[in-house]
């Protein structure tokens, strides 16, 4: 399977990644080689077969509700880009 | 000292032959002399080891300190360390010092181990030959013109140039084996949910597994003494009891049924590596073990699937990564979306962009059945390979990777070329299964690796016949001319 | 043409756990912001989700006081969308195999007629945190706060069996009805506890193919729901009929300034991904689980109308009015045991009660005249001791906090009269002193005497400071304007 320019961009608008017109050739090509190692899934014979997304069928342990964490803004903040009033500040957002 | 295993340490800080203090500052002296030829260490914490080895030294007085006690450690910097810079290999987070500890880094300085600093790797541990680090790449002690395998090419380096006798590394599709075989040492991927995954940067959580790198099978077994825990923090971690890894180390391979699948010794493998790899089978077999030929019909798609699988978790645990709370941020972005896409374009790396886009189109819509859906269902294929398997075997051996460490370069062109040199490693991650590498022989005068893969939770006696392999060989004390 | 609307509801019910969905983190409202965001609500790298069993357990309530099926094995699934009050770029949800299954939700129409929602599921879900884009910011710059970042949420989702606006609120309050009867949320629309989305769409009235639809989204009280509704559906009838085809799309209506308007830029890119989140192992609910909470589920607010028809002998109407709120299901019953008068006891608590509360913005709950207050102020009323119009009067002096109904009688000597030969006598005075009006009685025709009492009635009153018993004195009225006839 080979994978267009434009096909690039919207996944690179998905995930948020600047990719510069100048790489996308260079991406393109390199992501169509690893689509096709990929795309030998398809001979895979599953007919029968779950899905199966963890090692093991186990089943999710429950937390008691009981506060545990106590207030460590300071800290985080401490290694924030930026904040002001105790807010993490981001370019404005357009609704 | 450098010389020592970690059980030789341990006999010697409790003989009081040597302090902690001394030990500690022997291999800082080493790693400030010598890390500059590997670039295995990025960050290293002198001061905070020297306190930790006086501290340690004193339990050690008391008489009644744990096995790791004073014997100093480098971890993975995939690891979060309290007050220390966590970088995963990263310019997102070059400047991220995290106010809090990963489990496995609390059970080692629970333990009086004492951390010396911070290894090397991939690029959120992407990669299999330590080339996609921010940091540059790590050189393999054996061939400096070669790498030393990846992801976590830093702490075998480390290990291997005797920068320390052991470091913690973790494994998403072969990332302790893989560099372990490279660089002639000793390393374990447990089973899934052995060892916590908390406050460890996610690559792709459903694969991802921390575990020990050190020279001798003995003392990974000490390490992951100290490192596995049931934690109540991973929903993934397993409430299942830590035996003692040490206490069956010296049980007889007699008998043993080690399961040998043909799809190992396929075309691709390196001569000399297939070679070395089954003379190691021939002595496992002069002691009285039994080599049986079987088959894993699914390996092929191991890869594959793998390709989908972890890219498409990864997409979406980096996105987390977007210049709002912490790590990178790009310099004045013109809006929101300017923000997101510079920050992250400027803070990942190459590999970690292309895996990214190769997540998000698996995951998209239109292609998920075709992907991701499909993959999770080769993961039960693989699965079953194994569980067939060990219904007639105890333990499956074959080649660690295809060929030994190349050089740097080598495939860098070709993301797929450098994808197939985890062709042997990756299915137990899909299977959730342990695996692990221990050297075997030479070629070309780099290290061979010898893979020994175990049923869940088994690992006890994967280290047991490691063990035993190391009674009879001494590939793991050969050290690289330069050390 | 004659136009049919459909409605489907989708409603975000913030669950009442001290914690976080998958933190240990305080879901306390108010707080500065992000002092209750730890680590995992933050995304600090390297951390990991734990399910809180109180949300599940909520979950599991939810559905079955809606009679749902429950998922004995549900799975979190992760949505991938980059926005700052989303933490880890994804919101962890489920899709595939939410927790509950088909139910229904039977809601009660002004025109007394019933009718069933059916609800397609509901899921567990974090909910997100809140940006900020006013107040003292630099220049350019929005403000994150993400205390709110991970409290629980379930989205019901109905099916779009709604086909007025009048339907829609009535599902709406009926759901809060039930998620504060059985206490798995407080019920602050105003805190945001619940939020709307509402798909609206129409077609020609007796079609049975959807039309295209849209969603307004977030909306947080009942009269802009209604007023969302309204306007969309007049808007989407305007544009078919002038030739225009709806868009599906999603769509924002803002209360204060009844502006509606398209989000279509945001959705244009949205492919959301969603994949099992591998953090998360799947949940497995077992009979036992469900057995217990289903025992211990509280009363739901149709049984318990039904109990106050039975039980106190209240109307239809007025049973389903209080039985809706849990509060004033609660306060109403303690007033009516109290004072062994329940007709009397609804009247006040729908009536009286009901409304000061709404005016000073308090609920049932913080009250400043308790249960047992109005229940001794009842009693008083119902041994003639005063008259409604004092009691109303008490029921002030009560609020303001001046003691109790017997305390402020004595106080303000508000004490009715009931002795007959006092009203008697007041009655007697008055009519003396009226005899115009009297003359005027007796003259009018039979039809129009009656409308001619009140008059009496007033002077009398006025004669006995408001303190004769209005039910004597009309006795004893009648009976003297008789003897003159």
């Amino acid at each position: 399977m080979t994978i267009e320019r434009e096909e690039i961009k919207k996944l690179a608008t998905l995930s948020r990644l600047a990719i510069d017109e100048k790489t996308i050739a260079d991406v393109t090509g390199r992501l169509s080689s690893v689509l096709a190692l990929v795309d030998q899934l398809q001979n895979a014979d599953t007919e029968s077969l779950q899905e199966i997304s963890r090692p093991f069928h186990t089943s999710q342990r429950l937390r008691n509700d009981e506060v545990k964490e106590t207030d460590q803004r300071d800290a985080f903040q401490a290694i924030a880009p930026q904040t002001h009033n105790g807010l993490f500040s981001v370019p404005k957002m357009i609704e | 000292m450098h010389n020592y295993t970690i059980a030789e340490l341990i006999k010697g800080l409790q003989n009081k032959e040597f302090s902690s203090v001394e030990l500690t500052q022997h291999f800082l002296d080493r790693i400030s002399q010598l890390n500059d030829n590997y670039n295995a260490v990025i960050t290293i914490t002198g001061e905070q080891a020297l306190t930790a080895a006086a501290l340690a030294d004193k339990r050690l007085a008391s008489g009644d300190a744990p096995a790791m006690c004073g014997v100093p450690i480098l971890h993975k910097d995939i690891f979060c360390t309290d007050g220390v810079r966590t970088s995963c290999g990263s310019k997102m987070l070059d400047n991220f010092v995290p106010p809090y500890n990963a489990t496995v880094v609390e059970n080692f300085a629970r333990d009086g181990a004492v951390m010396l600093g911070k290894t090397n790797m991939d690029e959120f541990a992407m990669g299999s030959s330590n080339e996609t680090s921010f940091y540059g790449p790590v050189k393999n002690p054996w061939a400096t013109d070669s790498v030393p395998g990846g992801s976590s090419g830093g702490s075998a380096a480390a290990i291997a140039a005797r920068l320390a006798p052991g470091a913690t590394a973790t494994d998403t599709g072969g990332s302790i084996r893989q560099p372990a075989a490279l660089c002639g040492i000793s390393g374990l991927k447990p089973t899934y949910g052995r060892v916590s995954r908390w406050g460890m940067i996610a690559f792709a959580s459903s694969l991802d597994q921390a575990g020990p790198m050190a020279r001798t099978a003995e003392d990974c077994a000490i390490m992951l003494n100290c490192m596995a825990s049931f934690d109540e923090k991973d929903s993934t971690s397993v409430e299942q009891s830590v035996p003692d890894y040490t206490a069956s180390l010296g049980n007889s391979v007699k008998g043993l049924k080690i399961g040998i699948p043909k799809e190992y010794f396929s075309e691709g493998l390196h001569p000399g590596t297939e070679l070395a790899v089954r003379e190691a089978l021939a002595e496992l077999e002069a002691q009285g073990a039994e080599l049986v030929d079987i088959s894993l019909p699914s390996s092929d798609l191991s890869v594959p699937a793998y390709y989908v699988i972890a890219p498409a978790e990864a997409s979406a645990n980096l996105s987390r990564f977007d210049g709002v709370k912490y790590g990178y941020r790009c310099e004045n972005p013109k809006d929101l979306q300017d923000m997101y896409c510079r920050s992250r374009s400027e803070g990942f790396g190459e590999e970690v962009q292309r895996r990214i886009l190769i997540g998000t189109y698996c995951l998209s819509a239109g292609y998920y059945d075709a992907y991701y859906g499909k993959a999770q269902q080769v993961r039960q294929l693989i699965q079953q390979d194994f569980s067939e398997a060990f219904k007639s075997v105890d333990l499956i051996m074959g080649p660690t990777c295809p060929s030994p460490a190349f050089k740097f370069g080598a495939k860098g062109d070709d993301p797929v070329a450098m994808y197939l040199e985890d062709i042997y490693t990756i299915a137990t991650n899909l299977a959730g299964l342990p695996g692990m590498s221990v050297p075997c022989g030479m070629v070309e005068e780099k290290p061979v690796g010898l893979q020994i893969i175990g049923n869940y939770f088994d690992e006890a006696r994967m280290l047991n016949v490691a063990h035993q392999f190391q009674q009879i060989t001494d590939w793991h004390h050969q050290a690289p001319e330069a050390v | 043409m004659n136009w049919e609307t459909v409605i489907g509801l989708e409603v975000h019910v913030q669950l009442a756990t001290k914690t976080k969905i998958f933190s240990a983190a305080s879901t306390t409202f108010g707080a500065t912001p992000n002092t209750q965001a730890c680590a995992i609500d933050l995304a600090m790298p390297g951390t990991l989700p734990v399910l809180n069993k109180q949300a599940v357990n909520y979950a599991i309530m939810f559905g079955l006081a809606i009679d749902a099926e429950i998922c004995q094995e549900s799975v979190f699934e992760r949505k991938n969308y980059f926005y700052p009050d989303l933490p880890k770029g994804y919101q962890t949800t489920q899709l595939e195999k939410p927790i509950v299954g088909r139910g229904s939700v039977t809601i009660q129409l002004a025109d007394g007629t019933e009718k069933a929602i059916r609800i397609h599921h509901a899921h567990l879900e974090e909910d997100a945190g809140k940006s900020t884009h006013e107040g003292d910011l630099p220049y350019g710059m929005s403000g994150v706060d993400l205390n709110r970042a991970g409290t629980p949420l379930i989205e019901i989702v109905s099916e779009p069996d709604m086909r007025s606006a009048e339907e829609a609120i009535a599902f709406a309050k009926k759901l809060h009805s039930i998620v504060t009867s059985i206490k798995i949320c407080d019920g602050e629309m105003s805190q945001g506890s619940m939020r709307f989305d509402v798909n609206v769409s129409v077609r020609p009235a007796g079609s049975s193919t959807l039309g295209i639809r849209t969603e307004t989204k977030n909306l947080n009280s009942y009269k802009f729901m209604e007023e969302a509704i309204e306007r969309e559906v007049e808007r989407q009838i305007d544009l078919i009929e002038d030739g225009g085809t709806v868009a599906q799309e999603t769509r924002l209506y803002n209360g204060d300034t009844k502006v509606a308007k398209s989000m279509r830029s945001k959705e244009e890119a949205n492919d959301y991904r969603y994949f099992p989140c591998p953090d998360l192992l799947p949940v497995l609910v077992s009979d036992e689980t469900i057995e217990e909470l289903r025992q211990a589920l509280p009363e739901l607010p149709d049984a318990r109308q039904n109990r106050f028809v039975s039980q106190y002998a209240l109307s239809d109407y007025d049973s389903a009015i209080i039985a809706s709120d849990s509060n004033m299901s609660a306060f109403f019953e303690t007033v009516a045991k109290d004072s062994n008068n329940p007709k009397l006891a609804a009247n006040w608590v729908m009536g009286e009660l009901s409304g000061s509360l709404n005016n000073a913005g308090l609920g049932f709950t913080e009250s400043p005249v308790s249960a047992k207050q109005l229940a001794g102020m009842v009693v008083r009323i119902a041994d003639n001791s005063i008259s409604g119009k004092m009691a109303k009067q008490v029921f002030e002096a009560m609020w303001q906090g001046e003691g109790t109904a017997d305390e402020i009688i004595e106080s303000k000597g508000l004490k009715q009269v009931s002795d007959s030969g006092a009203l008697e006598k007041i009655v007697v005075d008055v009519l003396a002193a009226n005899a115009v009006m009297v003359e005027d009685f007796i003259n009018s025709d039979e039809s129009k005497r009656k409308k001619k009492l009140g008059g009496f009635m007033g002077q009398i009153m006025k004669a006995s400071k408001g303190q004769a018993n209005p039910q004597q004195v009309n006795q004893i009225l009648l009976q003297k304007l008789n003897e003159l006839l």
